[in-house]
């Protein structure tokens, strides 16, 4: 049956698009060149070099992936009940991050564009398959957490021997900028390359909505509703393992959005998983959007990076939410 | 009338019997309680029906039809299951968990049906007030009516109940078990388990006794609830208070000594 949304959620979507729209635009005039509400007008070369070069791949970029982590967040909670889920806690980002990080090790990412974001894809493919194999097919959530904090150390152990053995200081650098996460110096073909493959990992996730729904009563109660739960723990593997490897392999890791973002829709849309995928992604594109307007605000001359301002951001947050939680509880 | 045959039906765990040569049919319009002591095999052959266990050998048939080679949906839409103690891992109100027992008909039924389905469960359980309530301010007596309610809304042929009644006082109890023998009454089939045994003679219509995951006792109550029937699966003394009248009474005298 279709779900049922509060009063407050109903306005939410359209409230949330209208934010994301706003940020959009905040997104694309502000940085260290203002360059103003009347930028489509602008003719120099200068302005539209760092609308068309700079900013819209920034904003759009922000928005996909913001997006898609807020998305991953929801369907993982959801798979998992279990409200601390997320790509990061999972291991899943960090085997992303691993894969373009042996893409710049082995000196391959710089022979097409199109190397690293695949190294990054495969290894988020490979930590989801990775995770569901580790923990068994039928694995209770506190199973699947484990083995996704086990994936998550190898990866970053996998990450520091890379680092320590680095061959240049230059693949040393670049290794460092993608563990920190960061929408600056992307182009249109970053979104090009984005896109698709994050479209097609949102549609394999959200077509796991109902099942998502069932398991509401567990993984008893969803079978005997008819889910297949094998099916649907390798659709998600597929459909989270491309989203989040793609997008940690054009902006490094970018914690606390899958976290947060569903924690603070769920008050407002209800605890429902199906309900809240759609929002979530909505609300994790502002979220997003909104830390690297911060970044690009901030004082200072080097700019810092988005995943830090994300977890500088994001952890006093969600400690603060662990908070009120415990006081409701209590 | 609608059946479901089970033959020679066998479950291992490792190299442990937990269903050995099950036969066995039940029949809608009924209500038949699945007795027996704890680890007898009940539970295991609940799931089994449901399509939840594989079974190593055996078959299970609804109406001719094997449920092992049905697609889980459509099984799940005429055969409902309700776990013992059920799992409500989010904070959802009640009528969206009563509504998710319309999963399985996605793509065969419209969302109004879906719609008119849960209101109807509600109704039949009278929980229709509630409907916006959070599950988890639901008391165990709420609790218990509203997964009924979620069972209902599926609008199955058959529902299997594992200990639908415990942890309910004796009043939910009975109001527990007036519903699924309403339902029963409507031409549609109930097995549940149970291990209150004056509560099983006075609901179930027909009553089967595992043990050691074999079938030792089918019949009506008085048939297969008899002292020496208790005694050899129970290893207790028992008798029968009141065994003609409308309530009758199994009063457990204790451990059968020697």
């Amino acid at each position: 049956m279709t779900a049922p949304i509060t009063v407050k959620g109903r306005w939410l979507v359209p409230a949330l698009l209208v934010l994301v729209a706003a940020l959009a635009c905040v997104s694309i005039v502000v940085g260290k060149v203002n360059l103003g509400w009347d930028v489509w007008s602008h003719q120099d070369d200068v302005s539209r070099a760092i609308l068309v070069e700079l900013r819209l791949p920034r904003t759009l970029l922000g928005i996909i992936i913001g997006a898609a982590l807020g998305l991953s967040g929801a369907a993982l909670q959801g798979y998992l009940r279990n409200p601390l889920a997320e790509p990061g806690t999972l291991g899943v980002s960090s085997m992303a991050a691993l894969g373009a990080v042996l893409s710049i090790f082995f000196n391959v990412a710089g022979m097409h564009p199109f190397v690293l974001p695949a190294c990054g894809v495969l290894g988020g493919l490979l930590g989801m398959m990775f995770l569901f194999l580790l923990s068994g097919m039928a694995a209770s959530a506190l199973t699947l957490i484990l083995s996704g904090v086990i994936l998550g150390s190898l990866a970053i152990a996998g990450i520091s021997l890379a680092l320590s053995l680095s061959p240049s200081p230059w693949a040393a650098g670049e290794i460092i900028r993608w563990l920190l996460g960061a929408l600056t110096d992307r182009s249109l073909d970053d979104v090009t390359i984005a896109t698709p493959l994050i479209l097609v990992g949102s549609i394999a996730t959200l077509s796991c909505r109902r099942a998502l729904d069932a398991l509401t009563l567990g993984e008893v109660g969803a079978r005997s509703l008819g889910v297949d739960l094998n099916r649907v723990q390798w659709q998600l593997a597929l459909g989270i393992g491309l989203i989040v490897g793609t997008s940690v392999a054009v902006t490094g890791i970018v914690g606390f959005v899958g976290l947060v973002v569903p924690h603070l829709l769920r008050p407002i849309v209800g605890s429902r998983p199906s309900v809240l995928l759609i929002p979530s992604a909505i609300g994790g594109a502002a979220f997003v959007l909104c830390g690297d307007i911060i970044v690009r605000l901030l004082p200072g001359g080097t700019e810092l990076q988005l995943g830090v301002v994300m977890s500088l951001i994001g952890a006093p947050f969600f400690f603060a939410l662990l908070q009120s939680m415990r006081r409701k509880l209590t | 009338m609608s059946q479901l045959t089970i033959r020679s039906l066998q479950f291992l765990r490792g190299e442990r019997r937990i269903l050995d040569d099950i036969n066995v049919c039940f029949e809608s319009g009924c209500v038949t309680a699945v007795l027996g002591p704890n680890g007898a095999g009940k539970s295991t052959l609940l799931a089994s029906i449901a399509g939840l266990l594989k079974p190593a050998s055996g078959t299970i048939d609804l109406d001719g039809q094997s449920t092992l080679a049905m697609h889980s949906s459509a099984r799940a839409r005429r055969i409902a299951f309700l776990p013992q103690s059920p799992e409500i891992a989010w904070p959802i109100d009640v009528e969206t968990l009563v509504g998710l027992a319309r999963i399985p008909f996605h793509g065969v039924t419209s969302a109004v049906e879906d719609g008119a389905a849960v209101a109807r469960a509600m109704a039949s359980t009278h929980i229709t007030q509630w409907s916006k309530r959070v599950v988890t301010t639901l008391s165990g007596g709420e609790r218990a009516r509203t997964l009924l309610a979620r069972i209902f809304a599926g609008e199955p042929e058959w529902i299997l109940a594992d200990e639908p009644f415990a942890g309910l006082d004796p009043s939910h109890q009975f109001e527990a078990a007036d519903l699924l023998c309403a339902f029963a009454r409507g031409g549609r089939g109930v097995v549940l388990t149970i291990h209150d045994l004056t509560l099983a003679a006075r609901i179930a219509d027909r009553i089967v006794i595992l043990q050691d995951g074999r079938v030792v006792a089918d019949g009506t109550p008085a048939e297969a609830l008899t002292p020496a029937i208790l005694r050899s699966v129970y290893g207790i003394d028992a008798e029968w208070l009141n065994p003609s009248g409308q309530a009758p009474l199994i009063a457990i005298h204790g451990r059968h000594a020697g």
